[in-house]
């Protein structure tokens, strides 16, 4: 597993970002998978469900560090970190001051975003792989502050929280299972939409300008280290939301739920969905999701190794990701059209 | 001086001041002035080492001088940040092309509006109507300079992919898309074939007067210079060694000796 790791960090900064106009789908595609995601929750059990509302939760989190590292070419090994920022966040709102689960999303939000744009201050004389290093000592210091004794009373310590399950509301006959399924798509498919509006507009090419070429990006009239702090601050702020929804999702937060295993997860979730890509978020996430189970199934006592052959056929076979995938479909497809 | 005498004089559009530049104990640098005039192409000549990239780097805010001062319309821009260079008027051009070598050329022009545009984060995820607005103004100004420039064809190509002398006038749009009213073009000759850089020539002439931008040269390319030039200033050892006009620079002895170097050598 480390080794397989090791892989991919060195890896990513030969993958090439993708230019901004390959970096979403086609509104065919779009509405098909739309279409998929809002009816397959009618034909599965409980537990599937629950699997899906995780497989969007961390979708989101895949989908921020794409805005990071694709966007502006920042590296984060740190994404954990605001993960669990977001899922105490909510907790703590939730059950010590009995808020509204709805209600701590955006506070979640904005809470995150202030802590990574601050974060995204002294990183500013970082970058590549000094940057992930720097960034990995934030998910390392993460679990031990929030086990700290004076925060006790709020976070819960060691025992961490239990949070309570939202009912679907105004009376709707749905399961909770499903209710926090479809919360959870309208909160993605809003997020994914401001994310593709954000790099297809004025501040995402300055992103990207400043991720292709910081000097010339400056000579632009492009703050560039305002623009850095500002892609920490909106990655940080969408990874909270999903650490919010995770934590309501999930109904429970603990400081051990957010180690750095967590955050190398959604690096590779990025790596396989193709980096910069934000369609590839999905399947990014699905595959940290799904491919764990998938080894444990084959070897149960070597289900660590069995990942980590998985994971390197995905890296040799498409370098580029789920992104290289859909490239080589739609060439098909076209040739096939074409005939 | 009174105002009428002020008036007279037509004020130089940016006006380089005594300006040195020191590198540990090297002196870039010694004490270089000369101005600008309003709808000049003025040359900066000299050999290898004579400064001219130092003095570029200066004017463009990379460098920090250590003594006087650059004056662009009387105000000196020495205090702002490089970033805020391009809001007053000033863009540039890179010696060896430095493009965003993944976007597309039509992005890589939108970039250049960014001196000219503002917008925030939250509207620009939300996209209401005043950033629809603002956008289509961006393409639409985008647009026109890819159609001056010629390269509509290539406007959704990534920049990365293109010949060298395409990816020169990419360079070029996206300079001109933030308004300039000085645009200094680092070496554009560099890297072309005869033929190109007599193109070129006509290119910068043509953008002089039909886009009004003062035009800053740096150049080793001689022939250029002195094609397309009004005002040459030849450097050398980081001293300005003469100035005038490229008839007169080319006849001027320090000049010749620069270049071809004495009999005492």
């Amino acid at each position: 597993m480390s080794a397989a790791v090791e892989e991919v960090v060195t890896e990513a900064p030969a993958v090439e970002a993708v230019p901004k106009r390959a970096m979403t789908l086609g509104t065919g595609t779009s509405l098909t998978v739309l279409a998929l995601l809002v009816v397959a929750p009618l034909f599965v059990k409980n537990f599937i469900i629950f699997q899906m509302t995780m497989l969007l939760v961390y979708g989101l989190a895949v989908l921020a560090l794409n805005i990071l590292t694709g966007g502006s070419g920042q590296f984060s090994l740190g994404q954990s970190a605001f993960y669990a920022i977001g899922a105490y966040t909510s907790a703590i709102l939730m059950e010590q001051y009995n808020v509204n689960y709805v209600l701590t999303l955006p506070v979640s939000g904005a809470l995150c975003f202030a802590a990574g744009f601050l974060f995204g201050q002294p990183a500013l004389r970082l970058s590549g792989v000094y940057l992930a290093l720097a960034t990995f000592a934030l998910a390392t210091a993460m679990p031990q502050l929030l086990k700290l004794n004076f925060l006790e009373p709020w976070t819960g310590g060691v025992q961490g929280l239990v949070v309570t399950k939202p009912d679907a509301p105004f009376g709707l006959p749905m399961s909770q299972d499903m209710w926090l399924y479809y919360f959870t798509l309208v909160i993605t498919i809003a997020i994914y939409i401001a994310s593709v509006n954000l790099l297809r507009s004025r501040s995402g090419r300055a992103f990207m300008a400043i991720r292709d070429n910081e000097i010339a990006a400056s000579a632009m009239g492009i703050d560039v280290a305002l623009y850095k702090t500002l892609a920490f601050g909106v990655s940080a702020g969408i990874t909270g939301v999903a650490g919010s929804l995770g934590a309501i999702v999930v109904q429970f937060v603990a400081p051990d739920s957010y180690t750095i295993t967590l955050a190398i997860a959604l690096f590779l979730g990025m790596v396989v969905g193709g980096v910069g890509w934000l369609p590839g978020s999905i399947v990014g996430s699905a595959f940290i999701i799904f491919v764990p189970n998938i080894a444990e199934s084959i070897s149960k006592g070597l289900s660590g190794a069995v990942f980590g052959v998985l994971l390197f056929l995905v890296i040799f076979a498409v370098p580029h990701g789920a992104r290289q995938v859909a490239i080589v479909c739609q060439q098909a497809l076209a040739k096939y059209k074409r005939r | 001086m009174t105002q009428a005498q002020l008036a007279q004089r037509q004020d130089p559009l940016l006006a380089v001041r005594d300006v040195s530049v020191v590198f540990g104990g090297i002196v870039a640098l010694n004490g270089v002035s000369f101005d600008m005039h309003k709808g000049q192409i003025l040359g900066l000549i000299g050999p290898n080492g004579a400064g001219k990239t130092t003095l570029f780097n200066c004017l463009s805010r990379l460098y920090q001088p250590s003594a006087g001062d650059i004056l662009m319309e009387g105000v000196s821009i020495l205090k702002r940040p490089p970033h805020r260079i391009a809001e007053i008027g000033i863009g540039r051009t890179f010696q060896n092309v430095a493009l965003f070598a993944n976007l597309s050329v039509l992005d890589n022009v939108r970039v250049g509006t960014h001196a000219r545009t503002s917008s925030d984060i939250i509207s620009d995820s939300l996209r209401p109507p005043w950033v629809r607005r603002s956008e289509a103004s961006v393409n639409k100004k985008v647009h026109e300079i890819l159609g001056y420039l010629d390269l509509e064809d290539v406007a959704h190509a990534t920049v990365s992919g293109l010949p060298f002398g395409t990816q020169k006038r990419v360079e070029l749009a996206r300079a001109l898309a933030a308004d300039p009213k000085i645009l200094l073009l680092d070496e554009p000759a560099g890297g072309l074939n005869h033929e190109e850089v007599h193109v070129l020539g006509e290119l910068i002439r043509r953008i002089r007067d039909e886009r009004h931008v003062t035009v800053l040269l740096v150049e080793h390319h001689m022939g250029l210079v002195m094609s397309i030039a009004d005002h040459v200033v030849a450097l050398n050892f980081g001293r300005k060694l003469a100035e005038g006009t490229p008839g007169e620079v080319q006849a001027d002895p320090d000049v010749i000796k620069a270049y071809l170097g004495s009999k005492d050598q």
